[in-house]
């Protein structure tokens, strides 16, 4: 199975490209990263201009009807181009959990505004004792009359100190662990209340740790049924996972054709590196690393296109293989350039540490192999 | 592992091991010693073993070594590791001094050695250049003769800490003719000549290490070329040859599996799988770090009976490295999602890191690691050595 596109997809994938190669090299990555905020509005407005952010909504929310594989599509090609913007965050992430579980005045309210790029969003679910689990929630949210009142604290939020509005996971019954109990809120990033500390990421990019004292949110803005949110969460996740793969994918194809060309190039001992057959070995292993790569990503791109079932055991093999084919690719392709693989200056450390960042995302592949081995 | 030491040497032991607790300076003992610490910071433990006449336990004694026997010599490598020390600098005391005291003039032997042991000279390498690093041979900065002095010019790269250094040993190529290994000389440069830029090259983890260093038209007095000219290549492999087994590296990897271990421990629940997982990851790398620490004892055991390993030694560097980058990275991967949190450079006091201390130097720290299997010779030239050298293929 080779995804055939369609004319409308193949479209997308080259203006995007086209997009790309003109107005988001590395130097403007560069650039745009050494910004106090850390991203560019202007490429964001480009990007919806493009009609990026709108392309995988129904067309009754201001989108392009584009589905599930129009964010595979696009999250390859920002992989390709180390793309900081939070395209994942609000598109992929809220947007998703928005279509999936909101009320019909709620996905009338947010979607198109999403799609239009007018707010930015970040999720907000892990906390300091959870690890990767979605359930191990003690951010506690007391009903109190027409309001939610939430307290307690989330931890490396990326894409917070950008955003306008967060999803928060807080718990309204149960133990911190239980499966049950926990609900999902649409909060403003700037609620009394709320204190975010923003810090770096191995990325380039931004995140936060977030406290929420006595933050209170309308009723209206809790999304999906109270105590379903890891439900929600979960195909929230099935989501997240296809399109990182993508994007590690994209980040994949850079770095193999980039260590390609730098073993064609570059001369030792009188000869190109790629003359060495240990380094050819190398490199024919991260070929087939990013073969299968592609394939499983196609693969669960298209099952969750498709809804079939098995996605979410099929969701934590990808994560898990893709995420370790990606991360030897990224160290090889350090090794293989030499010194220079170390300097920051270069693009390859670059993706090598987004690859670091996609393998801690929503669980690591140690965390997703257990997953996939347990679940049905 | 330990070493079955006579009782000389268990009290020799005991003695280092006071030494160090009651020696090694307080404020030395930060998150990333390489590169929190300013120059007269990483200098104030070089100059309390200078004082005690213990800077430079692998020199002959006319020349202000200790007169440690080997086993000795590793006793003091293996304290000083454990008890995670910053060694004294490298190249100026295992790599430029051995080759002045061998191969230099009495001049430059005066002139240079005591500011080596005191540490009034910050020495750093110029080898690597952008077209020569497996390749050091095909070095090309040159050294033309001008009277009584060579006027040198080009571009070393790589060069660790040369932001800190007062001089350079650089390998500069005197006879543009011949074949590569054959028209090289050693050559020392005073770091403030004019004519020398350094510039800084920032590396994936963030920190500055490393330089790029330009020459133009730098004139570097004759006296300071080191035994003949052209034969530089010789003094560059000697001093190749000194590092034998410290680049094992158990003293630091014990410390940071020790510190692994309790991570684990801390971010894992006993009930969750992935604990287990890295239960038995660790047990892997701890069994990997005891082969080569038992590998290490026995080679050492075996030179002091005067039986040298010779190029095998490429062993310790390669499997010395690959198990600290794999320490790193279980490191990194333990702490979770504050292992998305990169430490900026220069660290400072008011700089928020999420999650727990022990994590916060997780991402730099592997980052940095992947140097380790490029520098000092990359591990597929170590493996080539070993290949030709030792099994003669």
């Amino acid at each position: 199975m080779d995804i055939q596109f369609t004319d409308e997809q193949e479209l997308l994938r080259d203006s995007l490209q086209r997009l790309l190669r003109n107005q988001y090299d590395f130097d403007t990555r560069r650039k745009i990263v050494a910004t106090e905020e850390g991203w560019s509005r202007k490429h964001w407005d480009a990007f919806a201009e493009l009609g990026l952010l709108a392309a995988p909504f129904p067309e009754d929310f201001g989108g392009l009807g584009a589905g599930p594989l129009a964010s595979m599509i696009i999250m390859q090609e920002f992989g390709r181009n180390l793309v900081v913007e939070p395209f994942f965050e609000t598109i992929v992430l809220a947007g998703g959990l928005i279509e999936q579980a909101g009320t019909s005045a709620q996905r009338e309210e947010f979607l198109p505004e999403i799609a239009a790029g007018r707010t930015i969003w970040a999720l907000a679910w892990a906390e300091g004792r959870s690890r990767y689990d979605l359930n191990h929630v003690a951010t506690v949210a007391e009903r109190q009359g027409n309001e939610y009142v939430l307290s307690g604290a989330k931890a490396a939020v990326i894409g917070a100190p950008w955003a306008d509005k967060l999803i928060v996971s807080a718990r309204t019954s149960g133990d911190p662990r239980d499966r049950r109990g926990v609900s999902l809120f649409m909060v403003d990033r700037r609620s009394a209340n709320l204190h975010l500390q923003s810090f770096k990421t191995i990325d380039g990019r931004r995140a936060a740790e977030i406290t929420l004292k006595g933050v209170r949110v309308p009723v209206s803005r809790m999304l999906g049924e109270e105590g379903e949110g890891v439900a929600i969460l979960e195909a929230c996740r099935d989501r997240a996972i296809a399109a990182l793969c993508a994007e590690a994918v994209g980040a994949m194809t850079e770095l193999n054709s980039a260590t390609l060309e730098y073993s064609k190039t570059r001369k030792q001992f009188g000869v190109p590196l790629g003359t060495f057959q240990v380094l050819q070995h190398r490199m024919v292993d991260m070929f087939i690393a990013l073969q299968e790569s592609i394939s499983l990503t196609q693969h669960l791109n298209l099952t969750l296109a498709e809804n079939e079932p098995g996605c979410s055991k099929l969701a934590s093999g990808a994560k898990s293989k893709v995420g370790e084919a990606a991360r030897f690719v990224g160290e090889q392709a350090v090794q293989l350039h030499g010194g220079m693989g170390m300097s920051d200056e270069l693009n390859i450390g670059h993706y090598f540490k987004r690859i670091a960042s996609i393998n801690i995302q929503f669980g690591d592949p140690t965390y997703h192999l257990l997953r996939y081995a347990r679940e049905n | 592992m330990e070493l079955k030491l006579s009782r000389e040497d268990a009290a020799f032991r005991d003695e280092v091991r006071t030494f160090i607790a009651e020696n090694y300076p307080q404020e030395m003992r930060v998150p990333n010693p390489e590169t929190d610490l300013t120059k007269e910071q990483s200098m104030l433990w070089h100059r309390i073993l200078y004082k005690k006449s213990w800077i430079a336990p692998l020199w002959p004694k006319e020349y202000g070594g200790t007169g440690w026997s080997i086993t000795q010599r590793f006793i003091w490598e293996q304290e000083a590791s454990r008890a995670g020390t910053l060694p004294p600098l490298a190249f100026s005391v295992t790599m430029v001094g051995p080759v002045i005291y061998t191969y230099g003039s009495e001049a430059q032997k005066k002139k240079f050695l005591p500011r080596i042991l005191s540490g009034d000279d910050w020495w750093c390498q110029g080898y690597s250049e952008p077209g020569s690093g497996s390749d050091l041979a095909s070095v090309r900065t040159k050294a033309v003769r001008d009277g009584d002095h060579y006027i040198v010019n080009g571009h070393k790269t790589w060069t660790t800490l040369a932001q800190h250094a007062d001089w350079t040993f650089c390998l500069v190529r005197t006879d543009p003719l011949a074949k590569a290994q054959s028209g090289i000389s050693f050559l020392l440069i005073d770091m403030k000549s004019p004519g020398v830029t350094v510039r800084p090259i920032i590396t994936i983890d963030g920190s500055h290490e490393i330089n790029d260093v330009f020459l133009e038209n730098v004139r570097v007095p004759v006296e300071n070329l080191v035994g003949e000219e052209n034969k530089g290549w010789t003094y560059a492999k000697f001093l190749l040859g000194n590092e034998r087994t410290s680049m094992a590296g158990i003293g630091r990897s014990t410390r940071y599996l020790n510190r692994l271990k309790k991570i684990a421990k801390a971010e894992m629940a006993e009930d969750d799988p992935s604990l287990d997982e890295f239960v038995k990851d660790i047990a892997r790398v701890e069994l990997d770090v005891l082969a080569l620490e038992a590998t290490e004892l026995r080679v050492v055991a075996q030179m002091s009976r005067g039986i040298n390993p010779g190029p095998a030694a490429s062993l310790f560097k390669i499997r010395g490295t690959e198990i600290f980058q794999r320490i790193t990275d279980l490191t990194h991967r333990a702490i979770g999602n504050y292992g998305l949190a990169l430490r900026e450079h220069p660290a400072s006091e008011n700089m928020f890191m999420p999650g727990p201390d022990y994590g916060h130097t997780a991402s730099e720290k592997y980052l940095n690691a992947r140097k380790l299997s490029i520098y000092g010779g990359s591990n597929e030239i170590q493996r080539n050595i070993i290949a030709k050298a030792v099994l003669g293929l």
